[in-house]
């Protein structure tokens, strides 16, 4: 199966609730509308999708938004095996919740957690969202987003 | 609860405090036990357990206790110091865990590293490969209570490190694979040794076999210990040995080759138990297969003369002392070019079979000389979940074994 061929599976399967598909390299990102995004997983994962690998969220201060991606590929489905779809949304930045995909994908239960301890996004849903590997008053400073800047200290002038 | 209610670090009449960790009573029969994070077993990790009697309910794995924030500080970085930054997770097996984002980089490029590179960073892959999976032997057989098993891996280990040692000028994070290729050839007299620890291994594996893997005692232990179903497996994303052990075929190198592993002949074993045991038998397999693939990388290095390791669009810059040093010495000093760097912009994503399983690495760049974004979730990140929806349900005594037997790295998991 080509990585074309997975694409038109995938536009075949979500019909008209895609927003939109970039193509990266080894990648390709699905986008869909937040409200969606539960319905959407679910339909991938009939496809053969049965694990993600990450949710990575990217902070877009100039625009205004983070987007949410979940990496997601197969371990059953040797095919598919090869190929990574990013199943993502965008949303403003000041949003508070999205829905969470633990009841879709397990494997989301620990990486929704980093997520919303260095965006500060909380996802409803989620059975225990606490902070993962940061204590909670780092959290609360959402080091992931781009205004939050690293200073680092020297003892030399700069 | 009789006694006084306890806070931390008060301890109350119900409460046992040992070096490493305490417990304090929640309810009726119920205990809420603190293992590390300075607990010998557990590394720089705390498992948060609750047991009735001496069956685990709940457990609770917090981690993040070596946490050094490398999305951050890759994101205030040039591209070429993302290298050293990110084989932090996993000193000994550096080469596995920075070659996803190398390759990523080289996506975004347009580049690709010349063969003989490639070899070489395989040759070096599974080097670290084995050395890592040693280094977990080791580890579990201290936590069994099996002190030669400590000291014979870590012993052999060496063997693996000094070549690793000879060929990159380092023990441990050796920064090997740069953007466009390799930093030094092999030195003279390199494949003979290599094959001279090759059959070293294969004949020490079978010791290990006898002595440890065979042992009656060590299979009453590990045997039906920390199941996990081929089904669980896929549905927790878990990742790696463990994931093959449950009867999963599933390794990078296999669905989708990176590097040269398509040209080289090798098998990814697979056993259905998905216990302890099977976990351990699954790397001892896996070193035979890796030991496979060093033989052949050593016949084509033997066989091939040296050729550039670094790609032309970064070799053609170097200047002409740089040059003198890589055909005097093999070795490609870093040109100048690569602190300047810029990739242009994109998005790449890269994975690779690191020894504790797949890495993955989304990268993101919008032209300028650092990353926008890089996204790691190592292998020790995604196996961690196995401890909160496996250990459910064993005893205490399981606990180290299943903690072992997953070969769970905690500063790859914290990054």
């Amino acid at each position: 199966m080509s990585s074309s061929e997975v694409i038109e599976k995938i536009k075949e399967a979500l019909g008209d609730i895609i927003e939109s598909i970039e193509e990266g390299k080894g990648v390709v990102h699905v986008f869909v509308p937040v409200d969606k995004i539960v319905e959407a997983a679910r339909k991938l994962k009939e496809l053969g999708f049965d694990h993600i690998k990450d949710v990575t969220a990217i902070d877009y201060p100039k625009e205004n938004v983070i987007k949410i991606i979940y990496h997601a590929s197969s371990y059953g489905n040797v095919e598919l095996s090869k190929y990574i779809v990013g199943l993502g949304y965008s949303i403003p930045r000041d949003t508070e919740r999205v829905p969470s995909l633990y009841s879709v994908w397990t494997t989301a239960d620990f990486q929704e957690r980093e997520v919303y301890e260095a965006f500060g996004i909380v996802f409803e849903g989620h059975p225990d969202l606490r902070p993962l590997l940061l204590s909670p008053p780092v959290a609360e400073l959402k080091p992931l987003r781009k205004d939050f800047v690293v200073k680092e200290e020297t003892i030399f002038r700069k | 609860m009789s006694g006084f209610v306890s806070t931390r670090g008060q301890v109350g009449f119900n409460d046992l405090k040992i070096p490493g960790a305490w417990s304090r009573k929640i309810g009726k029969d119920l205990y809420e036990v603190f293992i590390g994070p300075q607990h010998p077993g557990s590394g720089h990790m705390r498992i948060i357990i609750r047991i009735d009697g001496d069956v685990i309910v709940e457990a609770d794995p917090d981690m993040g206790y070596v946490h050094r924030t490398m999305e951050k500080l890759g994101e205030g970085r040039e591209w070429i110091k993302g290298i050293p930054l990110y084989e932090r997770m996993a000193i000994h097996d550096a080469c596995n865990v920075t070659l996803p984002y190398v390759r990523a980089v080289e996506q975004l490029l347009g580049i690709e590293a010349p063969l003989r590179a490639k070899y070489l960073r395989v040759l070096l892959c599974e080097i670290n490969r084995i050395a890592a999976y040693l280094y977990g032997f080791g580890i579990f057989g201290v936590f069994v209570g099996h002190s030669t098993m400590y000291m014979w891996p870590f012993g052999d280990r060496e063997v693996w490190i000094e070549l690793a040692d000879w060929l990159t000028g380092a023990r441990l994070t050796h920064s090997y694979p740069v953007f466009g290729g390799v930093r030094r050839d092999v030195p003279a007299d390199f494949t003979n040794q290599l094959r001279k620890a090759i059959r070293y291994m294969r004949k020490r594996l079978e010791e290990y076999r006898k002595i440890y893997v065979d042992n009656p005692v060590i299979r009453a232990r590990l045997e039906d210990v920390g199941v996990i179903p081929k089904n669980l497996a896929i549905e927790l994303g878990i990742t790696g040995p463990n994931l093959r052990a449950s009867g999963v075929l599933y390794d990078v190198r296999y669905n989708d080759p990176y590097e040269v592993y398509d040209e080289l002949d090798f098998e990814i074993p697979v056993f259905q138990e998905g216990d302890a045991l099977a976990r351990v038998w699954q790397r001892v397999e896996e070193i035979k297969q890796s030991l496979r693939i060093l033989e052949q990388v050593a016949d084509w290095l033997d066989k091939h003369p040296r050729e550039p390791i670094l790609h032309d669009r970064f070799w053609k810059t170097a200047p002409p002392l740089h040059k003198k040093i890589f055909e005097t010495e093999g070795r490609a000093k870093l040109v100048p070019l690569y602190a300047l760097l810029k990739v242009p912009k994109g998005k790449a994503y890269a994975k690779a079979e690191t020894a504790r399983g797949e890495i993955t690495y989304y990268v993101e760049s919008d032209g300028g000389q650092k990353p926008y974004r890089v996204r790691i979730v190592s292998a020790s990140a995604r196996n961690a979940i196995v401890f909160k929806y496996i250990l459910p349900g064993h005893r205490v005594m399981d606990l180290p074994t299943i903690y072992g037997s997953i070969d769970y790295f905690p500063p790859e998991a914290d990054r």
